[in-house]
């Protein structure tokens, strides 16, 4: 058995071979529920491709290419490039933190370096799925438990956490530890260590509390209680809690969504563009894109499942689970479900760098799916 | 080391163990997603639909058209006028809302004021509400907006409609004006109109008497806004009922005559049809603009009314308190006939004792009236007569008299804040002042002095009483919407033709005969001629000194010291047709100015003929095929 795991190991695939190998079917997924975002665009921009939807759908086309190089890029080079990616990514945001662009709500999210403006903890999203996949693929599951080398998996978290909270930005912040935490679960951190830290985790919400910011405590608190801020905070979750629930069943029709078309709702382009989609298609556009949804990331579990090495069944579904954090918290917020965190929803919200990012993402998850047979020895990753 | 160990194999069933675990917490969390979608898409939906409604529709209140007022020929008193304005819209103004205003400066008249008014109202309002740059411009200006507009992007021409009084001071009296709602207003009227910005409603006169039917009922127009409240299209549009026309029976050519008659002076003048009590005109002087009123007065402009010592603002004929002086012997005259004295007679020497006081006649310096009856005592207004007159009826006789006439209460003119003018009888005395009545004070009140308080509409009727024998009354309104005000045949009087006809001979010979009163302002067209009866109000007592020394004439006196003069008339003197009553406060004075206007408005009056004319009510006379204008009295 060692003898042809090693021999497919050494196996190397043709660019052709790898093409072929491509799982069309998931590329054709990710396709009809960009083609969904590109409808939502034409229709908030009152029935025209400008002002969002022909950029992004230039930026799909662009993706898609990206996904394809990803995908045939072999998974040991992704292994290799884990760690400088993710240093990279850190460097990028340090730099946001010190000079970086205030954008919306005060945040320092964007930084410009040259004609592009990149948000950083976009590409820390991938960056530390990368680098915990390849830290973790060296651990044996009883490692993963040991203090010390928990510590270092638990700073590689930290630090890009802290630092785009302190930009601030919550929502990046809570999907960056939720996609490690989810990392190292996979790779079988001990249930000592998570049944006490979850403990802990609720016992820290009062002292959380102290250090939030105060737009962050006003929109908890307008969250729990829309109504106290019935013309301010509140008034944006009122109103799209109003955009999506007069949807009804069928929804209002294509364009046909007064709360968008009027203005009513906020951001409507970019994190609520859900509440759109609720209006004009109803219940059923929405659960027909959930199922989209569904199927993306049952495609991803399954890659994932797979792959025949540790590195590339960590980041599949550590990818996979990124695009799910994504999912859940812009559609529970848009909903009033949780405050509002600036989160937008993949593939359908507009925007360059999450767009890239996500498709990048899926590249590296359809890099895994192509160059599943390939074994990685666990000590090939070194010590870190 | 090999390649691969039991370690790897035991963290493969640890990831899929775990991925299973993820996975199902997923699938829940998706569950969690879809249940929410369902409890705000299917269980909430109609009421999110309706709130998703609430926010798109916005209903608003269209004003309806003011109800216009005419006079009896159809003349418009008070109209709606299009109001041409000049307005900005600042985010579609391309060049900047400063470079506009300069632009549209250039083409019509904009002070600094106003140019500071618009730039301070642009800063208060929303980018894409219109601001009103200029109102009220002429049709002139307002083309030159219009045909420069392709060069003047964000400026919009827009026409409204604003309240116009066509004769501005001159019928201010009757119709009052509008101007903007009071908190007060909306207290005890709760019409939604009111609270439309830049509502205005009647303040005064007919405005206010008949504010309801005026302002008819509000229409809506149902727009679809955005977030901001920007109108994006009108989904429905309901005009409302305009509000309803009113017919005055003013004629609006008597009242200008009257009006220019009475000029500068502080006085009042009620014309009236006998027969009927249709109010011809009905002048206060000096008057006010109402139009000022309805565009916003300014302060200046208000002290300059309230501080006028003529008091503009007051309309003299229905709430001027006047005694009625020696016009009051007329009613007087009328209860002594009836009371056994209609061949009475005195011997006047200028003066009468009464206890220990002195009564004396106006003539008393030439050593009285000598030989006075009924009608000579109205013809030279002979106190000495009249006193003895009262002195025989009693006061409670006179009283009864006065107020069968029609003094003493309102008479019911369809104005608001008519006074009621006082008649003093012995239960209002020990009311008033706690003392019973004196002898004397009846003597003073046979003769329109003392207590007795009347208001020109009052004397007005009193002349149609005298000239009819019935109990006319005076009516202002001839009909509201197209609906005849109620007018009940006027009811007889308890006093016999036999008094009137001696009264109205009496009133004749003042005017007519040498030795009467009036006879130097008589009218000498045959068929025109009038009678009548003048009247002086002391405004002062005059103290025995003063009559020793020898009277000052008005004309030494300051203006608020003289005299009050009034005259009453009907005319022509055979079956009497026009009545008319004047007032000139502090006007007295030996050629009895009040007597001369009375002249030329009873002279003038008759020659027009309003009520012969046959196109009074225009607008109905079509609607009516029955009614007759040449058929009324």
């Amino acid at each position: 058995m060692t003898t042809r795991s090693y021999a497919a190991a050494k196996r190397t695939l043709s660019s052709m071979d790898k093409l072929l190998d491509v799982n069309w079917g998931l590329v054709l997924l990710i396709t009809l529920i960009a083609c969904v975002g590109f409808a939502m665009q034409y229709s908030v921009a009152g029935g025209h491709f400008h002002p969002w939807a022909a950029p992004q759908m230039e930026r799909f086309v662009f993706g898609v290419i990206l996904l394809v190089v990803v995908a045939l890029i072999d998974i040991r080079f992704w292994m290799n490039a884990a760690y400088p990616f993710y240093g990279v990514a850190l460097l990028l945001l340090v730099a946001t933190t010190i000079m970086g662009k205030v954008g919306g709500l005060g945040a320092q999210r964007w930084l410009e370096l040259g004609p592009l403006q990149i948000q950083p903890s976009e590409l820390m999203k991938i960056s530390l799925v990368l680098a915990l996949s390849r830290y973790l693929h060296g651990r044996a599951v009883e490692d993963v438990s040991h203090p010390l080398r928990l510590a270092i998996p638990l700073a590689m978290i930290g630090f890009p956490a802290v630092l785009v909270l302190m930009q601030p930005n919550l929502g990046t912040a809570t999907i960056l530890a939720a996609d490690g935490a989810s990392l190292l679960f996979l790779a079988g951190l001990s249930w000592w260590w998570i049944l006490p830290t979850l403990g802990a985790g609720v016992a820290a919400v009062p002292i959380a509390w102290r250090f939030m910011h105060d737009y962050q405590k006003r929109r908890v608190l307008t969250f729990l209680n829309p109504a106290s801020d019935a013309l301010g905070a509140g008034w944006n979750i009122s109103q799209a809690e109003i955009a999506v629930g007069s949807g009804g069943l069928a929804g209002k029709g294509f364009m046909r969504g007064t709360q968008s078309q009027l203005n009513f709702l906020p951001e409507k382009e970019t994190d609520f563009i859900w509440t759109v989609l609720g209006e004009e298609f109803g219940f059923v556009g929405c659960i027909a894109v959930l199922l989209l949804f569904a199927a993306v990331i049952f495609y991803g579990v399954r890659i994932a499942m797979a792959s025949r090495s540790q590195f590339g069944r960590l980041l599949a579904f550590g990818i996979t689970l990124n695009f799910f954090f994504y999912i859940m918290i812009n559609a529970s917020m848009v909903m009033g479900l949780i405050p509002v965190v600036g989160i937008p929803m993949p593939l359908i919200s507009y925007g360059g760098t999450a767009m890239l990012t996500v498709m990048f993402g899926f590249g590296l998850l359809m890099s895994v799916h192509v160059h599943r047979q390939v074994e990685i020895p666990r000590h090939s990753a070194g010590f870190l | 080391m090999p390649l691969f160990d039991r370690k790897d194999k035991s963290r493969y069933a640890t990831f899929t163990r775990r991925t299973l675990m993820v996975s199902g917490g997923m699938t829940a969390v998706f569950g969690v997603i879809a249940g929410r979608l369902y409890q705000l898409q299917i269980r909430e939906g109609s009421e999110f639909m309706t709130r998703a409604e609430a926010n798109r529709v916005s209903q608003r209140l269209v004003a309806p058209l003011r109800g216009r007022i005419l006079d009896r020929f159809g003349v418009e008193l008070a109209t709606n006028r299009r109001n041409y304005r000049v307005m900005i819209v600042a985010e579609q103004a391309a060049e900047g809302v400063d470079a506009a205003i300069d632009t549209i400066g250039k083409l019509i008249y904009l002070s600094d004021h106003q140019r500071e008014k618009v730039k301070h109202d642009i800063a208060a309002n929303k980018p894409f509400a219109p601001v009103p740059v200029a109102e009220n411009l002429s049709w002139d200006e307002f083309a030159r907006i219009n045909l420069h507009l392709p060069y003047l992007p964000g400026v919009q021409p827009d026409v409204g409609e604003t309240r116009a009084y066509p004769f501005n001071a001159q019928m201010s009296h009757i119709l009052g004006y509008v101007a903007s709602v009071s908190p007060e207003d909306i207290a005890d009227d709760n019409d939604p109109l009111l609270e439309l910005p830049g509502f205005r409603i009647g303040k005064r006169g007919i405005e206010k008497e008949f504010e309801t039917q005026i302002r008819g009922k509000a229409g809506t127009s149902r727009v679809e806004v955005n977030a901001y409240g920007r109108v994006i299209r009108e989904l429905g549009h309901d005009a409302g009922t305009p509000g309803a026309d009113v017919y005055l029976t003013i004629d609006q050519q008597v009242q200008n005559f009257a009006s220019q008659r009475l000029g500068d002076e502080s006085a009042a003048c009620v014309v009236m049809d006998a027969q009927s009590g249709d109010v011809l005109a009905l002048v206060s002087t000096p008057g006010y603009d109402p139009n000022l009123f309805n565009a916003g007065i300014t302060g200046t402009q208000w002290h300059a009314l309230t501080g006028d010592d003529h008091k503009p603002l007051l309309n003299k004929a229905i709430t001027g308190n006047y005694p009625p002086g020696s016009t009051f012997k007329t009613a007087m005259a009328l209860a002594a006939v009836d009371n056994g004295m209609a061949d009475f007679a005195v011997n006047c020497t200028g003066s009468m004792r009464l206890g220990d006081h002195t009564f004396y006649c106006d003539a008393w310096r030439i050593g009285g009236h000598g030989h006075v009856n009924l009608q000579r005592g109205i013809q030279v207004s002979c106190d000495i007569f009249f006193y003895e007159v009262a002195r025989r009826l009693g006061i409670d006789k006179m009283v009864e008299a006065a107020r069968a006439i029609g003094l003493g209460s309102s008479t019911g003119i369809e104005l608001p804040g008519e006074l009621g003018g006082l008649i003093p009888s012995r239960a209002w005395k020990l009311a008033r002042f706690g003392v019973p009545w004196q002898q004397g004070e009846t003597l003073i009140n046979g003769i329109g002095q003392g207590y007795v308080l009347t208001t020109p509409v009052q004397l007005c009727m009193q002349a149609a009483r005298i000239a009819t024998g019935r109990a006319v009354v005076p009516r202002l309104v001839h009909e509201v919407g197209a609906r005849l005000q109620p007018r009940p045949p006027p009811a007889p009087l308890p006093f016999s033709d036999k008094a009137f006809a001696m009264v109205r001979e009496g009133m004749s010979m003042a005017v007519n005969q040498p030795g009467g009163t009036a006879y130097g302002w008589r009218i000498t067209q045959p068929g025109l001629e009038m009678g009548g009866k003048t009247g002086t109000a002391q405004v002062r007592r005059i103290s025995k000194e003063e009559r020793a020394t020898g009277v000052k004439g008005n004309s030494e006196l300051p203006w608020n010291l003289r005299e009050h003069a009034l005259f009453i008339a009907f005319a022509p003197i055979e079956s009497p047709r026009y009545v008319m009553s004047i007032v000139i406060e502090h006007g007295g004075a030996r050629n009895e100015p009040q007597v001369q206007f009375a002249r030329d408005i009873m002279l003038y009056v008759q020659q027009r003929d309003p009520l012969k004319l046959p196109n009074a009510y225009p607008v109905n006379a079509a609607q009516r095929p029955s009614f007759n204008p040449e058929a009324r009295g």
